[in-house]
């Protein structure tokens, strides 16, 4: 079936609604206007106005109230316009949803699953174009999710719902219009495993949500130029899949992380620290970071692409990494 | 008239209607708080209990008051001020205590402490220390109990500080909007840590404000444990006849410092004299006693009930088995035998 990730996304919701009567969607603009990204167009027309929420401008307040009607059983999926604004929010993800758990001792399971835009590419500049996904990462009590194909848009919600605990999705902004031949019926994938998107032997490239595509638009100059590359698509960011990343290494010897976060304090970071710390004696080379730069995103077009890994920087430091120690 | 009562209850046998019944009960209850926070003082002062341990002395009557208006299936959602929420909702003292000593028995499994008692059972949401954290939570709970139709209602506590944080104004103006079965029981003790409401506020009427979201709310004498139970009543009549939200601006003081770390520095001395002679303990004792309903032996045994009940919760605390490290990674996700229906 041909679709785009948006409409993959939105299938996603429609059955989790029809499926289960606790789900409900809520946010800014999610019912009437059909979604900042349209993702939610039509739904409030199926499912009502109780089910298909729209909020005011409060981003603390409706998270918090997701989290709270899940405690009390109910199944929200409360969508936040993008990762900058859940900031405002980021108090109630983070010193409630991800710890009620164990500050009650164990007493409490807040089901809730928060979907979220991310990402730059757009030339929306700064205040909406930033990639905090490695912060949510750093939580504990949470888990989170990066779908970067259609598959992962049409299936990951339900993985998510089905978890007992809070799931925070992001989905990358130069995603949503992405198409291509969904399988019907496939399996919803487990949540904390890693795919090899490319399979490869020369050097191991790592990347999760927007930087996929790039990512393998890399691997095919690589392959232009006799270099095998392997592409691993982390898609579930807490917890990280150590044993494919590794296994993968164990392969190519060598390893790339993309990964539009800055570099500082990133999730590339964190997967450069864990090969280093499991499979060093499989190395090469060293690991390198294909990164943002350390800007505010900014809006100018050129500015804007030379801030983000693209598949030119990301075969660079293939390239390197394959030609120095090759 | 009132000495013939006043005589009656001093030779031992004061009235037993119902309604003396009920507030001996409440009397019972404002005790039971009082005596386990000044057991915490001492136990504070001896290292045996740590961490920030914030004490409601003086503010019992509005634990009290309040809580006896809900019934067991409605929901609580506090602060980091809450041992007497806990202990006017019926967690068990002992599992309070416990907790306070970070043992297994807790009711927190050790995890929590002072500051973040919960109990599913009794649907005691916590035990937040996040200034305004708990509304919109609490507000979450309300609309879980609307969309599910149970005539359940939530009651969420704060602070006269909490209302200055933009959670409570998108949570009011939210809850208003979507009529949602809450009770906001505001506790106005004058201060947010050491800064007094006037600093902190550039209108002090609270209800005033809350109204202009379109919700019933008024103003209470929060040192009156029967006008906070009226007061409350009429507010969950209100909620559970489906006229959404109800705020309650309860007008109390704490007779302790913010915390036990806290010098209390900012308070003048005469201010909280003051307000000691209008201790919500006394205030209903002295009622009472002009009502012929106590006399000083029953309210001694009363008393020596709650100085008892302490006492065993300490002694279970003190012989419960601590929380292992070996359970540290515990309670993290949920197991998936013990996930939620
Ligand atoms: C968001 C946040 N800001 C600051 C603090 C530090 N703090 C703890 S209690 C408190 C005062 C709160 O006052 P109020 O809401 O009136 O409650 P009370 O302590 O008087 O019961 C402050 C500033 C905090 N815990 N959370």
């Amino acid at each position: 079936m041909k679709t785009t990730y948006r409409e993959a996304l939105r299938e996603a919701l429609r059955e989790a609604l029809t499926a289960d009567e606790r789900v409900f969607l809520m946010g800014e603009d999610v019912g009437r206007y059909g979604g900042a990204f349209g993702v939610s167009l039509g739904l409030v027309e199926e499912f009502g106005p109780e089910r298909v929420r729209d909020t005011p401008l409060s981003e603390s307040a409706f998270t918090g109230i997701g989290i709270g009607s899940a405690l009390a059983g109910l199944r929200p999926v409360v969508e936040i316009m993008t990762v900058n604004f859940s900031l405002l929010a980021l108090d109630q993800i983070l010193n409630n949803a991800a710890t009620l758990r164990h500050m009650s001792g164990g007493q409490f399971s807040v089901p809730l699953v928060i979907r979220m835009t991310t990402g730059a590419g757009r030339q929306l500049a700064a205040q909406h174009s930033h990639s905090l996904e490695g912060w949510y990462a750093h939580i504990p009590g949470i888990r989170v999710l990066a779908p970067a194909t259609l598959a992962d848009a049409r299936r990951m919600l339900g993985g998510a719902l089905a978890d007992p605990d809070p799931v925070v999705i992001f989905e990358h902004g130069s995603l949503y219009n992405l198409s291509g031949e969904l399988d019907e019926d496939g399996a919803a994938p487990g949540i904390g495993a890693a795919a090899v998107r490319r399979p490869g032997h020369d050097v191991t490239l790592v990347t999760y949500g927007g930087s996929l595509p790039k990512t393998l638009a890399a691997a095919d100059v690589l392959a232009a130029d006799g270099i095998s590359a392997e592409v691993v698509d982390l898609r579930s960011l807490r917890p990280l899949d150590d044993a494919t990343v590794m296994a993968s290494v164990a392969r190519t010897h060598r390893a790339v992380i993309v990964d539009e976060g800055w570099r500082t304090g990133s999730l590339a970071a964190e997967v450069s620290a864990r090969i280093t710390e499991q499979a060093f004696y499989d190395l090469d080379a060293s690991v390198r970071r294909v990164c943002s730069a350390e800007v505010p995103i900014p809006y100018a077009r050129a500015l804007e692409e030379a801030a983000l890994p693209q598949p030119a920087s990301i075969a660079a430091a293939a390239g390197e990494v394959v030609g120095r120690h090759g | 008239m009132t000495t013939t009562r006043r005589t009656k209850a001093q030779r031992g046998r004061p009235s037993q209607s119902a309604a003396a019944k009920h507030r001996r009960d409440l009397l019972a209850g404002m005790l039971l708080i009082r005596r386990f926070e000044e057991r915490c003082v001492e136990l504070y002062s001896a290292s045996t209990i740590r961490g920030f341990v914030h004490l409601c002395i003086g503010e019992e009557a509005v634990a009290t008051g309040v809580t006896t208006a809900l019934e067991p299936a409605d929901a609580v959602v506090s602060t980091y001020r809450e041992h007497g929420h806990a202990l006017a909702r019926g967690v068990p003292v002992e599992a309070v205590m416990a907790e306070m000593y970070g043992k297994a028995t807790g009711c927190s499994g050790g995890r929590g402490g002072s500051m973040h008692l919960f109990d599913a059972g009794r649907r005691f949401y916590g035990g937040n220390a996040i200034v305004a954290g708990g509304i919109p939570l609490a507000a979450g709970l309300a609309l879980a109990e609307k969309m599910r139709g149970t005539g359940g209602l939530v009651c969420c506590f704060f602070g006269d500080g909490a209302f200055a944080e933009g959670e409570f104004h998108e949570s009011a103006n939210l809850a208003a909007l979507w009529s949602l079965p809450l009770l906001l029981a505001c506790e106005n003790n004058l201060y947010a840590m050491g800064t007094p409401l006037a600093v902190e506020h550039a209108q002090t009427d609270l209800a005033m404000r809350a109204a202009s979201y379109g919700m019933p709310a008024w103003a209470v004498d929060g040192m009156d444990v029967t006008a906070v139970e009226a007061a409350a009543r009429r507010a969950v009549d209100g909620i559970r006849a489906g006229h959404g939200p109800h705020f309650l601006e309860l007008r109390t003081y704490r007779f302790r410092a913010h915390s036990m770390y806290d010098p209390d520095r900012y308070r003048d001395k005469t201010e909280i004299e003051r307000w000691r002679t209008r201790d919500p303990i006394s205030v209903l004792a002295e009622r009472m006693k002009a009502d012929g309903e106590l006399n000083d032996t029953v309210q001694d045994e009363l008393d020596q009930r709650a100085r008892r009940e302490v006492d065993r919760a300490q002694q279970a605390a003190e012989a419960a088995p601590a929380e292992s490290a070996a359970t540290l990674l515990r309670h993290v996700h949920t197991d998936s035998e013990e996930a939620p229906a």
